[in-house]
């Protein structure tokens, strides 16, 4: 089927400012909108700019506002879209070039909540013990991949520079609920901050954002909890 | 230009790099470049499980996990390597968990393992549980993992510099590298006392792969075309159960978690040909499996795919265990495994050939192991050689968590050692005429279609079955495209993250590849793990129980042979 992509294009070295372009592709219900971005780049146009690797959803580069809503290229099928679709880099970073943002902001709140094992009591012979039930307790926010989706999705961090953002939270959660760690007191002080988790407002978008299945307002919610009962 | 001047630089930010780049840190000035953000590396897409004898819900012995390491490679294996990596796997493994990688456990908190292809009890008696796994996302924890490690330890990282040139001495040092940083354009020279490549493998230079966009070959390219052999190249895993046509990797843990292939009439078939392990034979041999009933017909509906039968298994262990490709198969097939199969066929997954090291990660030149100084390399890009003619599944990440390991220690040994070497005379100045070149027409060939061009025949001459009129015109056919490669115009001439001329220049480096594999193809008159020969069908131990060395030269290619090392298990009919 033909389908029409209309693409928010930006390149710095010769646009004043943003502009939507539209290109007409033959695909397959079945193609990714990653495919499809692909043979526009191919076959169309070289300077078509975006970011992608795995292709299947696993490594996180190629998130962008896919209908308004932020999706992964490469896990949304053409099939879901309709005949005329709309991308859009991500909203709240600085546009590098048309799909492709900055991306340091983003890693610089990941690293602000230590997102790293802090266990500092010397490992006896073997595995440190951990039981089923103690590791389920942080299962679902281990499979965050960093991608954006969720942060960028988020109206508060659109309009606020200071807010960490739900994926920053999503991994500080990781560690504050595995067993193994000893600075979940650190990371609640570092979320209690004016730039931590009270500024979400429930909205829950950055759980629609998710591209895996991450119920992030939960993580979320989750943390403010641990917090209300470490004051208490 | 920027110069930077690092006593390490480390060239690709997946397992075996950042495992390397952390054994330095705090002890040296470590560079990590990577063409992607570090948890982005196809170490990420690895899905099953990391191997180590630990011995958690039963009986196994590191010497058991040498032995399968060694039938599994076709006795191909070096088993000095083969012997470092079984015996070093308890540790790494356990060192990953004391970094917080979580495993999943035991009832008794310890980590749980699971069966996999070609591992067994008792060398050969039956399938062993020796995987160590989280759901089917190990690598995915694995990268996060090591990743959160770095920043841990403050890693100096370069995101986003895809690889250029490697730099060496007028006397074979290795002395640095240069990158293009992609976001700005500008060309960065990192001068340093060692250099690790661990850039991974190359699949994209097949049709259908497992691998992503990123895995062309970078790091080995460059350092073929300064001279360093490829090694055993001819040896490409086609990993049996990748999704239909698009190829991405549905795990071997469906198998040894009790899935079955099934044939268009339903059979499930591999017992036929592997009466003890059944679908748990290595991946060269079901690929092959399929490759047989789809050439006699046996397809479903007389096509080139079979089923991967799921639907007998316990839901709720599907969702614990096998979450993320039951999600594979319904988002892009529409499938669901828990009630219906889902059509599979071998896929371009693996590499186990690549730069020749030895078991500290030093890159060698030649059949007498002679060491390239301050040159090292690990991971898929590696090729020390563990995995022989045909890797078991699961030891890709002992590989990389071992080797990366060993690598990256000998390394902090070795800038403590020697003193920086001068750069050579403008060390730019290749890296600058080659981008200057494919920028230079505004009209000729396309990239996207000499790339396609590439991987079909690749995928149809050189996959699962060769012969020697197939391996010929595939050799014609890449010589011809390389021809057409050198006026391949592009239509982006600007600076700002111009991922149009790092594709271009990534097809140059698939290019050799391609060129390497074939060569060792075609020289190998054998049948030998991964490299089946339909014109050669017996392995020949007396001509070609030997390593291959492909080397680039003015005039074409040359081709040695390198001995295997033997130290306790003998080469023997391969049977399972």
């Amino acid at each position: 089927m033909e389908v029409t992509l209309r693409i928010k294009r930006y390149n710095p070295d010769q646009d004043v400012k943003p502009a939507f372009k539209e290109y007409k592709v033959e695909v397959e219900g079945t193609d990714r909108v990653l495919d499809a971005l692909n043979q526009i780049k191919w076959y169309q146009d070289g300077t078509l700019t975006y970011r992608r690797s795995c292709a299947h959803g696993v490594c996180g580069s190629d998130a962008m506002r896919i209908n308004g809503r932020n999706r992964l290229a490469c896990k949304i099928l053409m099939q879901e879209l309709g005949k005329k679709v709309t991308l859009e880099p991500l909203i709240g970073f600085t546009v590098v070039k048309d799909l492709v943002v900055d991306m340091d902001k983003f890693f610089d709140s990941y690293k602000s909540v230590k997102p790293y094992l802090i266990a500092d009591d010397p490992v006896g012979v073997g595995e440190r013990r951990q039981s089923p039930e103690q590791r389920e307790a942080f299962e679902d926010t281990t499979k965050c991949i960093l991608c954006a989706a969720c942060t960028t999705a988020c109206p508060v961090t659109w309009t606020s520079d200071e807010f960490v953002g739900p994926a920053a939270i999503v991994n500080a959660h990781r560690f504050i609920f595995d067993s193994r760690d000893q600075a979940a007191g650190e990371r609640l002080r570092i979320l209690n901050t004016r730039s931590g988790v009270w500024r979400c407002r429930t909205i829950f978008n950055c759980t629609d954002a998710c591209p895996r299945g991450i119920e992030v307002t939960r993580a979320i919610e989750q943390v403010k909890r641990a917090l209300l009962f470490e004051q208490a | 230009m920027a110069y930077h001047r690092y006593d390490a630089v480390v060239v690709g930010a997946g397992g075996a790099g950042l495992m390397a780049a952390i054994q330095m840190a705090g002890k040296a000035n470590v560079a990590v470049v990577s063409k992607l953000y570090p948890p982005r590396s196809h170490t990420g897409a690895a899905q099953g499980g990391i191997s180590a004898a630990l011995g958690n819900v039963e009986e196994d012995h590191p010497q058991w996990h040498m032995f399968d390491t060694v039938k599994g490679g076709d006795y191909l294996v070096d088993q000095d390597a083969a012997s470092v990596l079984a015996h070093e796997a308890i540790d790494a493994v356990l060192e990953l968990e004391h970094m917080g990688l979580p495993f999943n456990r035991t009832p008794d908190g310890r980590i749980d393992q699971r069966r996999f292809g070609g591992h067994t009890r008792n060398y050969g008696e039956g399938p062993v549980r020796r995987a160590c796994y989280a759901a089917d996302r190990t690598g995915h924890m694995i990268i996060q993992t090591l990743y959160q490690q770095g920043i841990k330890h403050q890693l100096n990282f370069f995101d986003e510099h895809h690889l250029l040139d490697i730099l060496f001495t007028d006397d074979g040092e290795c002395c640095g590298v240069v990158t293009l940083e992609i976001k700005t354009g500008e060309i960065h020279v990192i001068h340093a006392k060692a250099v690790l490549i661990a850039t991974g493998g190359f699949g994209r230079v097949f049709k259908v792969t497992s691998n992503a966009m990123a895995g062309t070959g970078d790091g080995v390219a460059l350092a073929y075309r300064h001279g360093v052999p490829l090694m055993d190249m001819e040896f490409y895993q086609f990993h049996p159960t990748g999704i239909y046509k698009l190829g991405i990797l549905l795990s071997e843990a469906a198998r040894g978690e009790g899935g079955i292939v099934r044939n268009g009439e339903g059979e499930a078939f591999a017992a036929r040909y592997a009466p003890t392990l059944k679908d748990l034979a290595p991946r060269d041999m079901m690929s092959r499996f399929i490759h047989q009933e789809i050439r006699e017909g046996r397809g479903v509906d007389g096509k080139d795919y079979v089923l991967l039968d799921l639907t007998h298994l316990p839901p709720e262990l599907i969702d614990a265990k096998l979450p993320d490709i039951t999600d594979f198969a319904r988002t892009y097939l529409g499938v669901e495994p828990k009630t219906e199969g889902v059509p599979i066929q071998p896929t371009a997954h693996y590499a186990m050939g690549g730069l020749p090291t030895d078991i500290e990660g030093r890159v060698i030149r030649d059949r007498n192991a002679t060491v390239i100084p301050g040159f090292y390399s690990a991971g898929e890009s590696a090729c020390v050689s563990v995995h022989g003619a045909n890797r078991l599944g699961t030891n890709s990440l002992v590989d990389l968590v071992v080797f990366g390991r060993r690598a990256g220690k000998h390394m902090l040994r070795h800038i403590q050692d020697v003193q920086f070497r001068p750069l050579p005379e403008d060390p730019e100045f290749t890296a600058r005429a080659e981008l200057a070149n494919l920028l230079s027409r505004k009209s000729g060939e396309r990239a996207a279609d000499i790339r396609s061009a590439m991987q079909e025949v690749m995928m149809d001459k050189v996959s699962v079955v060769r012969d020697e009129p197939g391996l010929v015109e595939a050799q014609r056919s890449v010589r011809e495209l390389r021809q057409a490669y050198a006026s391949v115009a592009i239509q982006d001439h600007g600076t700002t993250y111009n991922t149009e001329l790092l594709e271009a220049h990534e097809l140059g480096c698939m290019l050799d590849c391609a060129e390497s594999i074939v060569a060792g193809a075609l020289a190998r008159t054998e049948s030998r793990g991964a490299h089946f020969r339909s014109d050669y069908e017996k392995r020949d131990d007396k001509n070609w129980l030997a390593h291959t060395l492909v080397y680039k030269t003015s005039g074409g290619l040359d081709i040695d042979k390198k001995p295997v090392t033997i130290t306790e298990f003998e080469p023997k009919e391969r049977k399972y």
